[in-house]
């Protein structure tokens, strides 16, 4: 392998690196704003949101995310809705983690007591009030292991990315394959990168999950 | 406008490439169900250098997406051996599912009680027996609603196969799309709705199988 010819391309990845970075970030955000909205109508029993939550809850865990991806980035625009590449990688990101996070969220709801929710509600606080000062805190220790098994999950997940033309990790590394031939080098970039952006990522989350935990 | 819906050829040519991706996931699914199974085994005897080597291994495999591993063994390992795509993601996918389905077995017989060892130790079964006719049988209860999580996550990640040249249902229907096209304006939007729905019907009720029997053997 021949590493001088990194010097010449790797602004392209660091580019890239950010980019990816930045869309794993949003789409995390915007995912668990989402679980965060199950959630809630969880908690209120609203029928008919209900009915639509866990539908979508079905659709997105059963289907690849390549597929939202395609759909967002090439039907859509068709009936007129037309997005950036960028904002259709967050919403897809996001579409697909907000329905993991929802199961999460909602895994750690059932295994609270219903004895808190009352005391709760005996307290005369309001629904919202009860998710926001109880019931998320208290589930928040069963569903931080499975919350941060879907942030790793969905930086990942953002190497799907690259068929909507966004040039994320993969995209570039692809790239540089075709423009200065050097397979194996690029390769190497890649793995490295994923390893950087992982690793310190799965250090914090065990942290912060050892801190809530105790 | 509406004609790609009822259009059989589109559907005969969607099949062909569904029968390539049911072709990988079945494969790796077999061969990792098997890997697994051993590897689970090994892991949970209690040997520390084997424990640890594997969870490395397991942590690596891990740490990276699936299309980099495509990458890797596909465009990677070219110079010194040629695979055609298939091959290269079938052994993708069975890597990651070997390692995945270790955990599994691992987190299964982990969590039977530590009396149900000592009597079959009881009974002088042997090491074979003991696994056999009392662990396997415990632990398949506790593994199988996992595992066919496991099988619908792989189905449903196959599709990124698409990436490096298999031709599967995506990519035909990308082909199928560019040809439309030409007729009509919405074509895409069948098209992918149509796809949506395929891995959905394959993989909803795997999905709603592994709910139901961990909410009747919880």
């Amino acid at each position: 392998m021949d590493f001088e010819i990194i010097k010449e391309y790797y602004p392209l990845f660091i580019d890239a690196f950010y980019l990816t970075i930045k869309l794993a970030c949003y789409g995390v955000i915007l995912s668990f704003l989402i679980g965060l909205f199950c959630m809630w109508v969880e908690l209120h029993r609203f029928k008919f949101l209900r009915l639509v939550c866990n539908a979508y809850i079905e659709l997105s865990r059963n289907t690849p995310l390549l597929i939202h991806l395609f759909f967002l980035y090439y039907a859509l625009p068709k009936i007129g809705i037309k997005l950036e590449a960028f904002s259709c990688g967050v919403i897809g990101l996001a579409f697909l983690g907000g329905s993991y996070m929802a199961e999460s969220l909602k895994a750690g709801l059932n295994a609270i007591s219903k004895h808190q929710i009352e005391a709760g509600y005996a307290l005369a606080l309001s629904k919202n009030q009860v998710l926001y000062h109880i019931i998320l805190p208290l589930s928040l220790r069963v569903s931080i292991t499975s919350i941060s098994a879907n942030i790793i999950f969905l930086f990942k997940e953002t190497s799907v990315v690259s068929v909507i033309a966004l040039a994320d990790l993969v995209y570039t590394t692809k790239d540089i394959i075709g423009l200065y031939y050097v397979t194996n080098e690029a390769l190497f970039m890649l793995c490295v990168a994923y390893f950087i952006m992982i690793l310190p990522l799965s250090l914090i989350l065990s942290l912060i999950e050892k801190r809530i935990r105790r | 406008m509406s004609e790609i819906l009822f259009d059989l050829d589109i559907y005969k040519r969607l099949f062909e490439g569904l029968k390539v991706t049911l072709f990988i996931s079945f494969v790796s699914i077999f061969f990792s169900i098997i890997g697994g199974l051993i590897l689970g085994v090994f892991m949970s005897l209690g040997n520390k250098i084997i424990f640890y080597i594997l969870k490395i291994m397991l942590e690596i495999v891990r740490f990276m997406p699936i299309i980099v591993w495509l990458f890797l063994i596909y465009f990677g390992m070219s110079s010194w051996l040629s695979l055609d795509a298939i091959t290269a993601s079938i052994i993708v996918f069975v890597i990651w599912g070997v390692f995945e389905m270790m955990d599994l077995v691992r987190g299964a017989l982990l969590s039977i009680p530590k009396h149900q060892f000592e009597s079959s130790n009881a009974l002088a079964l042997s090491k074979y027996q003991m696994y056999r006719f009392i662990i396997l049988p415990l632990a398949a209860r506790r593994l199988l609603p996992s595992v066919i999580n496991l099988l619908s996550r792989m189905i449903k990640t196959t599709s990124v196969a698409y990436l490096i040249g298999v031709v599967d249902v995506l990519a035909i229907g990308n082909q199928l799309k560019e040809v439309t096209l030409l007729t009509s304006n919405f074509a895409p939007l069948y098209i992918y709705t149509i796809i949506f729905f395929i891995y959905f019907i394959i993989c909803y009720p795997l999905s709603k199988i592994s709910k139901i029997l961990e909410q009747r053997w919880s």
